[in-house]
């Protein structure tokens, strides 16, 4: 890891592991959760949810749970009239439109869908009383996977989707593709499917909601990603201006994406406060985090690649199946782990023919929200499955077959067969470094010498881009009815000379107090010290979208770049006027201001500042009267690229898998940071690495959940994870101010292809094979036994017989 | 509510004398009876140690103890461990070695290494490996907190952790 430091490199705060400013008041315990919240007289709210997975609601009995000691009430949604439910809509012709309740009425269409809310004077008593509402159920047949949801006959989930199709698109049908297969040299076929997931952020979701009599605005404190677009929900579901509404987001701990969309018990607590007019509290427990969260990632791919004599891909064939569970999440719906799979799919790979398929289904779970990568780990994953086929069948193996199909670095900008332009990037360095590092061309000395160890060890690569910071303009093209994409922020410096940052992101673990810091740091020439963050509260900064897609230092801190060149210009104009120079001569360093190679002007910023709010009478008209520019960005996209590398040992007998090394080499231009971007390589790898081989939402025959607790959900803890290799390319963009791109995701995306890929390098050796992650020890059992039963690897099976070292 | 029992409860060094309910939890207790917000819940059911702290010295999981359990004992909590002002050691570490990012789990990781190192000052990496394994983070992949506790270990940061060696008597 790069040495934290106090200090910026050659003159500059951009580009140094400065210790993070929110530290502090985090590591003694001074942060603000909402669930630290509770004034005088709150309600907590419980839920009372289904325990069907698919039914009809043919009655709810609160009396007895109003009887209950310290009961205020039990909200049904009869109580609820005139509380629109969540649309999240795609104005598309291929997508059905589902009404998500606040609280179900009359149907409910997963097991911990929010049937009523119990209020009482503490947590403790609005559990209990949850317990005696009785809600008597006619329970329905519930379609619990996609390919059932599929099957003619199959149960509707909604009435208005009768085949369980929610989305359908194919983004892309190139003219000739099947003559291309027809006459392709080689022609490779995967299928791969990965578990149901859920971001399990250690802080659960949370809110608190109250009523303002003095102002009739409702507050809503709620651990989100996503400020603006909380209060844009709320105010539509409870028929409000939006300004009658004010969301608080404070210290949130972890999103992930399960933050990024609005959550019904966000709207409920809302309206709850409005209706009871008092403060209301929600906090999930885990397990209802676990149960009835946003999930996500329940995909099945089948991709056929063409390939020629020389091992180049001449096309791609996709169908792609997207089980979303039972609503659309708001704003992005369904379908954004749908389109994201078809759109994305290609990757790094220079590819020119490309027909895809993706549907969204729908079943009685869990609705999906994005989660970190939304669909790249999958896309990835078919694709790094594909090439490593590719590099068998033409013999090639998995390193030259990547390095022939991937984008040269003098083909940048690249526009891709999605007509997507990428900026420069090092796919070939990446891959050509992350294989030296590894040690890739002794790797068949080492995996013998393992073989005969009793061990099975495997090598696996990843290559992927990694599209980051949409604008406007990608998330119009998807056509969501409302657009996020630019961002806002105002930079404000007061008349000491320190600076407030204004901006509509959110940071909830990325260090953005920081990172901004050193992005006004160096534009105003003062010490990152003098600058604050305030984020997370409608009513005080500039409208914004919030942190979710890598979208923040690019979005977030483009415009946080342009406010503090508008700043340093009137802190410029302001020096020059003082010291009778021309602003252009005039350098901002070190707190002061001079002009260039003259210290004898040099004057204090803090006294520019001074005179800019305390003395304006020295100045001209249009100088000074405060300090203050605000600026947005809205930008084109930004392409991070990595290669990661896996290393595992396998034991043949109990099928457990034992990371040996991991090694990433990424680009993500540059890095104002480098200590909070390895930070965050390393948080996306290890939840990559927990999909691979450990988490997963499993729900029996009836659609019961069977994941409610972390005993069933497994998060990868320290003994299951290696340490990481972290190496960094750097190939700064043109398209943002500060030479950044986004890469909070990239660990996320790359991991589970390293590690299925290094799974399957060590089951080749026994003529074996897994397609579907988690791997699990019995995955990897079963398909050791499938290959001895098919006759396949016998000799090597043998071999091992006697001397396995347990991994 | 007839459930009540009166308790007398030192935390941090302070002693507290109040009212609890049988089955309100310890944590409960620390965050919203006692103002000590700084331990966090993470999924009650002990898995994740967000909610750990030191009950005569020794690491709890204050979501699975009630309140009326740690009547008549030392509890310390993150707040013991410095302030904005003057992180601890530990603290230090921590930042120094980027071992946090939301902030949500390291209450109980911080106060989980404090025990560890006031009982093993000089861990090898493996053991080290092996007590951070007890808890979940889900932003860092561990790698900054492996970082932190060798660091503060290697600084003489157990040695040195003297604020709760007498309420750790006990322990």
């Amino acid at each position: 890891m790069p040495e934290a430091r106090e200090t910026g490199p050659a003159g500059r705060w951009i580009g140094a592991s400065v210790r993070r400013v929110e530290d502090r008041y985090l590591l003694t315990g001074r942060g603000r959760f909402v669930g630290d919240q509770e004034p005088p007289g709150t309600l907590h709210l419980v839920l009372v949810r289904s325990y069907a997975a698919s039914a009809t609601i043919e009655s709810i009995d609160a009396a007895p749970a109003l009887s209950h000691p310290g009961v205020v009430a039990v909200i049904t949604a009869a109580d609820l009239d005139g509380v629109a439910p969540l649309r999240g809509v795609l104005d598309r012709p291929e997508f059905v439109p589902t009404d998500m309740p606040v609280l179900a009425s009359g149907r409910v269409r997963h097991v911990g869908e929010p049937v009523a809310a119990v209020l009482a004077e503490s947590a403790y008593l609005a559990e209990d009383a949850a317990e005696l509402v009785e809600v008597g159920y006619g329970e329905l047949p519930a379609v619990v996977s996609a390919g059932d949801a599929l099957t003619a006959g199959a149960p509707a989930v909604h009435d208005a989707a009768p085949g369980n199709v929610l989305v359908d698109v194919t983004p892309i049908s190139s003219p000739g593709l099947d003559e291309i297969f027809a006459s392709a040299a080689h022609v490779v076929e995967v299928a791969v499917s990965t578990g149901r997931l859920t971001a399990a952020p250690l802080e659960g979701r949370a809110c608190v909601a109250a009523f303002d009599e003095r102002t009739g605005q409702v507050i809503l404190q709620t651990s989100t990603q996503i400020p603006h677009t909380v209060r844009t929900a709320v105010a539509q579901s409870l028929g409000m201006d939006e300004h009658q509404v004010r969301v608080i987001s404070p210290d949130v701990g972890g999103g992930f994406g399960q933050k990024c969309v609005v959550a019904r018990e966000e709207v409920l607590a809302a309206a709850v406060a409005r209706k009871l007019r008092r403060t209301v509290k929600w906090v999930e427990d885990r397990r209802e985090g676990l149960t009835s969260g946003f999930q996500a990632r329940e995909q099945f791919y089948r991709v056929r690649g063409a390939f020629d004599g020389d091992g180049r891909v001449l096309g791609l064939d996709a169908d792609i199946r997207c089980d979303v569970g039972a609503y659309s999440c708001y704003p992005v719906t369904c379908g954004v782990e749908v389109l994201m799979a078809a759109n994305e799919l290609p990757g790094p790979y220079r590819v020119r023919s490309y027909r895809a398929r993706s549907r969204g289904i729908a079943t009685n779970k869990t609705p999906i929200a994005p989660y970190r990568g939304v669909s790249r780990p999958q896309t990835v994953l078919a694709m790094e499955r594909l090439m490593d086929e590719a590099g068998r069948v033409t013999g090639l193996g998995p390193v030259e077959v990547r390095d022939r199909n991937l984008i040269d670095a003098a083909e940048f900008p690249y526009r891709n067969v999605m007509r997507v332009s990428y900026d420069a990037g090092t796919y070939r360095e990446s891959l050509a470094r992350c294989a030296e590092l590894l040690g890739y061309t002794d790797w068949p000395a080492v995996q013998a010498r393992a073989l005969a160890d009793g061990l099975l060890a495997g090598l696996g690569l990843s290559c992927f881009v990694e599209p980051t910071a949409y604008g406007t303009a990608s998330f119009g093209l998807r056509k969501m009815t409302i657009v996020p994409g630019y961002e806002q922020a105002t930079v404000r410096m007061d008349p000491s000379g320190s600076v407030l940052v204004l901006v509509g992101t959110h940071s909830h673990g990325q260090g953005h107090a920081t990172a901004y810091a050193q992005i006004v740091a160096d534009a105003v020439g003062i010490d990152p010290g003098r600058v604050r963050l305030r984020q997370g509260d409608t009513e005080l900064v500039p409208h914004g979208w919030g942190t979710f897609a890598s979208r923040s230092i690019v979005a977030g801190g483009g415009a946080v770049a342009r406010a503090s060149a508008d700043l340093a210009g009137q802190l410029r104009a302001i020096a020059a006027h003082l010291i009778e120079a021309a602003p252009g001569d005039v350098e901002l360093a070190g707190g002061r201001a001079q002009v260039r190679g003259d210290p004898a002007t040099s004057v204090p910023v803090a006294e520019l500042a001074r005179v800019a709010h305390h003395a304006a009478h020295l100045l001209p008209d249009g100088l000074g009267r405060g300090l203050e520019a605000t600026a947005s960005f809205d930008p084109e996209g930004t392409f991070s690229n990595a290669t990661h590398g896996a290393v595992v040992e396998v034991s043949p007998s109990t099928g457990a898998v034992r990371l040996v090394r991991y090694v990433v080499v990424e680009d993500c231009g540059v890095m104002i940071n480098p200590m909070i971007v390895d930070g965050q390589v390393a948080g996306g790898v290890a939840q990559g690495i927990g999909a691979a081989l450990f988490e997963e939402l499993c729900f029996d025959a009836a659609g019961q959940p069977v994941s409610g607790s972390f005993v069933d959900y497994l998060v990868p803890t320290a003994a299951d994870l290696p340490d990481f290799e972290i190496h960094h390319l750097c190939t700064p963009t043109t398209r943002t101010p500060t030479g950044s791109k986004g890469m909070g995701e990239g660990g996320t995306i790359g991991a589970p292809a390293a590690v299925l890929n290094a799974v399957n390098d060590a089951l080749a050796q026994v003529g074996a094979a897994v397609d579907r992650i988690p791997v699990r020890p019995a995955d990897v059992v079963a398909a050791i036994a499938a290959a001895r039963g098919a006759d396949l690897g016998r000799a090597a099976i043998g071999g091992l017989a006697g001397s396995r070292r347990e991994t | 509510m007839t459930d009540v029992h009166a308790i007398r409860v030192t935390v941090n060094g302070t002693e507290h004398e109040l009212a609890v309910e049988s089955r309100r939890t310890l944590a409960d207790v620390l965050r919203h009876d006692l103002a000590y917000p700084g331990t966090h819940i993470g999924c009650e059911h002990g898995i994740c140690g967000a909610c750990t702290v030191l009950v005569d010295g020794l690491p709890a999981r204050s979501c699975l103890m009630f309140g009326v359990q740690a009547d008549g004992r030392s509890v310390e909590t993150v707040e013991s461990l410095g302030t904005p002002d003057e992180l601890g050691p530990l603290q230090q570490a921590f930042t120094d070695q980027h071992g946090l990012q939301c902030g949500f789990c390291t209450p109980g990781f911080l106060m989980l290494i404090t025990a560890f190192l006031r009982e093993t000052p000089s861990p090898t990496d493996e053991e080290i490996r092996e007590v951070i394994a007890s808890n979940l983070c889900r932003c860092t992949g561990y790698q900054g907190i492996l970082r932190a506790v060798r660091a503060a270990a290697d600084m003489g940061a157990g040695a040195g952790a003297g604020a709760g060696a007498d309420v750790g008597a006990g322990g």
